[in-house]
C-alpha cells in the first residue's frame, strides 16, 4: 500500500490490519510519554484546500506523535489564492522533501490525480475530497464501532478498551447512516468499508438527499427513520451533518439558507433528526456516532449528542490512533524508488 | 542474510542440527530463574518483560519457575510484554512490520528491576530498541537481559546478564527457536527446540 485514496482500496484483511495497528497505537496514547520515534526525520505535509478543524489537527497530532515533521499548508493565505495550480503546489512541496502528502480538496478525485499523475513521488493520503471519499474517517468510525460492539453486545468487559475486538470484523452488525448522504463523502467511505467488514448498512435520508445511483451501493436505502429504528433495531446509528454550505440555493446565512433540499430545518429535524424519543427506540447497547461538526438542533438534538450512548468524542480520540496507524503503514518501510 | 548451503538433512527429516532440545531448554530456564533470584536477592521488585514474539512465552516460563521457588510470588503479576517495533532502527529497510502488544504489570516499571527476555541475542539492535521503548514507559532501577541463546556478532556494546547457551555461529547460519506457545504447528520434532542450519560450521 503506497497511497490511501479510497475506502474501497482496502479489502477485509487490509482493513482489519489497519484497525489492529490502530489499537496498538491507541495503547501507546494512554501513557505519560505519548511520543514514539518511529517516523523520525520523515516529513508529512498537510495540504488543505478546504476548511477543516478536526481532520487537520488529528493528522497533525498523529504525525507529531510518531516524531514526523509536519508542514501545514492552507490554501487561504498561500500562493493558491494567486492562482497557483495543484500541480505546481504539489511539486513545490515535493522539492522541499515531503514524504507524505495529506490532502483535502473540494474537487472529487484531486487526491487520485495527485497520486497517479506522476507529479510527485510521495505517499498520498486522502483527507476528504469533494463528495467522494474520506477513508480515514470511515476507518475511525469502524474502529469505534468495533471497540464497542464487535463479538456481540456481550463483549469481554475485562479487556482493555483499546484491545477489544482485536482481529475481528463487524460481521452481523446493523448500522444506520442517517441524513445528508448526497453531499457526504463520509457516508460513501463508510458504506464501502463497513460492507467490506461484513456489517449491514442502511442509508436513511429524504429522497432529495439520496444520490443518484445509491441503489447500486452495497446497502439498503430507506426514507423513513422511525421505521428503520423500529424494524431493524440498528446496533449503531451515524448521524450525518446537513452540509448547508454545499446546498447552494437560498444563498445567505439566514434560517432559510440552503434549504432547497427540504422544506424547512424544522421539518427536517422532525423527520430525520435524532432526539430523545428516537434515542429510546434504539436497543440498549446501541451507540450514536457523528463525524462532526454537529448542527445541534438540526440533525441531532442536544439530548442525543450529550447522552451516554454518544461516542462522538471517542471518535475524535480514535481518529488520532487510526491516522497514526495509516501513517505508520504507509511510511515505516522501504522507500519505493520513484522513477 | 543469505542462508548459504544447507546442512545435510539428518535422518529425522527435519532440516538443521538440534542445539537445544525440550529438556535442555527447561534446564537452561531453570538455571536462569535461579540466577535471577540469586543476583537480585529474591523476586521482590522484579519485572520480566518478554520481547514478542518468542521472548514473551520465555518470560512466562521463567516466571513460573521463579514462582516454584518463591511461593509467595504471583507469576502473572511478574510478567509483561514489550513490543519494540516502533523503536527499531531498520524500519526503512524492511516491508511494514506488524506491531505487537506492550503490556506492563499494573505496578509499572518505575524503580523496579526489569529483566528483558528474548530468544536469540545477535546484533544487539533489538535490545537497543527495547531500552529506548523501556525509557518511554518509566524509569527502572536497573535493567538486566536474559536470552536463551547468545549467537555472537554484536554490533552494539550490549551483553546479556543471563544466557541459556552461548552458541558460536557464522553469519551465514540461521538459529531457529521454535516454542510450543508460538509455533504449535512446527511438528513434534521441532517444537521446543533450538536448531541451527545453513552455512559451514
Amino acid at each position: 500500500m503506497k497511497h490511501l485514496l479510497s475506502a474501497g482500496d482496502l479489502d477485509r484483511d487490509a482493513a482489519i490490519h489497519v484497525l489492529d495497528t490502530a489499537a496498538r497505537m491507541a495503547a501507546t496514547q494512554g501513557r505519560e510519554m505519548k511520543k514514539l520515534p518511529t517516523l523520525r526525520g520523515r516529513t508529512v505535509v498537510n495540504l488543505f484546500f478546504e476548511d477543516s478543524t478536526r481532520t487537520r489537527i488529528s493528522f497533525e497530532t498523529a504525525a507529531k506523535r510518531l516524531s514526523a515533521d509536519v508542514i501545514n499548508f492552507a490554501a487561504k493565505g498561500s500562493s493558491v489564492s494567486k492562482g497557483e495550480s495543484l500541480k505546481d503546489t504539489a511539486q513545490t512541496l515535493q522539492a522541499m522533501g515531503a514524504d507524505a502528502v495529506v490532502i483535502r480538496h473540494p474537487a472529487s478525485g484531486a487526491p487520485h490525480r495527485l497520486a497517479h499523475s506522476g507529479w510527485v513521488g510521495t505517499s498520498v493520503i486522502n483527507a476528504g475530497d469533494g463528495t467522494h471519499q474520506h477513508p480515514t474517517q470511515a476507518l475511525l468510525d469502524a474502529y469505534t464501532i468495533r471497540q464497542h460492539l464487535a463479538g456481540g453486545p456481550t463483549h469481554d468487559p475485562t479487556a482493555e478498551p483499546d484491545q477489544r475486538g482485536l482481529g475481528q470484523d463487524l460481521a452481523g452488525l446493523r448500522i444506520a447512516i442517517v441524513g445528508d448522504v448526497l453531499h457526504s463523502r463520509v457516508a460513501r467511505s463508510n458504506v464501502q468499508l463497513l460492507h467490506t467488514l461484513g456489517a449491514q448498512v442502511t442509508l436513511v435520508a429524504p429522497p432529495t438527499l439520496v444520490p443518484v445511483g445509491a441503489q447500486a451501493w452495497p446497502c439498503d436505502v430507506s426514507y423513513h427513520l422511525d421505521e428503520v429504528l423500529a424494524d431493524q433495531q440498528p446496533d449503531a446509528i451515524m448521524m450525518l451533518r446537513v452540509q448547508r454550505e454545499r446546498m447552494g440555493a437560498g444563498a445567505g446565512s439566514g434560517p432559510s439558507h440552503g434549504t432547497g433540499f427540504f422544506p424547512s430545518p424544522l421539518e427536517y429535524t422532525r423527520a430525520f433528526g435524532l432526539d430523545a424519543r428516537r434515542l429510546r427506540m434504539l436497543p440498549d447497547h446501541a451507540i450514536v456516532l457523528h463525524p462532526g461538526p454537529m448542527n445541534r438542533g438540526l440533525e441531532i438534538s442536544a439530548d442525543a449528542a450529550d447522552s451516554a450512548r454518544a461516542v462522538i468524542l471517542e471518535q475524535v480520540t480514535n481518529g488520532v490512533a487510526v491516522r497514526m496507524a495509516v501513517l505508520y503503514l504507509l511510511l515505516a518501510k522501504e522507500k519505493e524508488t520513484w522513477a | 542474510m543469505s542462508s548459504g548451503p544447507a546442512l545435510p538433512v539428518p535422518a529425522s527429516g527435519v532440516p538443521g542440527a538440534e542445539v537445544l532440545g525440550p529438556a535442555e531448554i527447561t534446564r537452561a530456564l531453570t538455571r536462569i530463574a535461579h540466577e535471577i533470584l540469586e543476583r537480585n536477592k529474591g523476586a521482590s521488585g522484579i519485572v520480566l518483560l518478554g520481547i514478542p514474539t518468542r521472548g514473551l512465552p520465555l518470560a512466562h516460563r521463567l516466571a513460573a519457575k521463579i514462582a516454584e521457588v518463591e511461593p509467595d510470588v504471583d507469576p502473572s503479576s511478574l510478567v509483561g510484554s514489550l513490543d519494540v517495533t516502533m523503536y527499531r532502527d531498520d524500519l526503512h529497510r524492511h516491508p511494514t512490520r506488524t506491531i505487537g502488544a506492550t503490556e506492563v504489570p499494573a505496578d509499572g516499571v518505575d524503580d523496579k528491576v526489569v529483566v528483558l527476555v528474548d530468544d536469540v541475542l545477535f546484533s544487539g539492535r533489538t535490545i537497543r530498541a527495547a531500552l529506548d521503548a523501556l525509557n518511554d514507559l518509566g524509569r527502572p532501577r536497573a535493567v538486566q537481559l536474559a536470552v536463551l541463546v547468545d549467537r555472537g556478532h554484536r554490533e552494539l556494546p550490549i551483553r546479556a546478564d543471563y544466557v541459556g547457551k552461548n552458541l558460536p555461529t557464522s553469519l551465514s547460519e540461521k538459529v531457529r527457536v521454535r516454542l510450543s506457545e508460538t509455533d504449535p504447528d512446527a511438528g513434534p520434532q521441532v517444537v521446543d527446540t533450538v536448531r541451527i542450519d545453513g552455512g559451514e560450521r
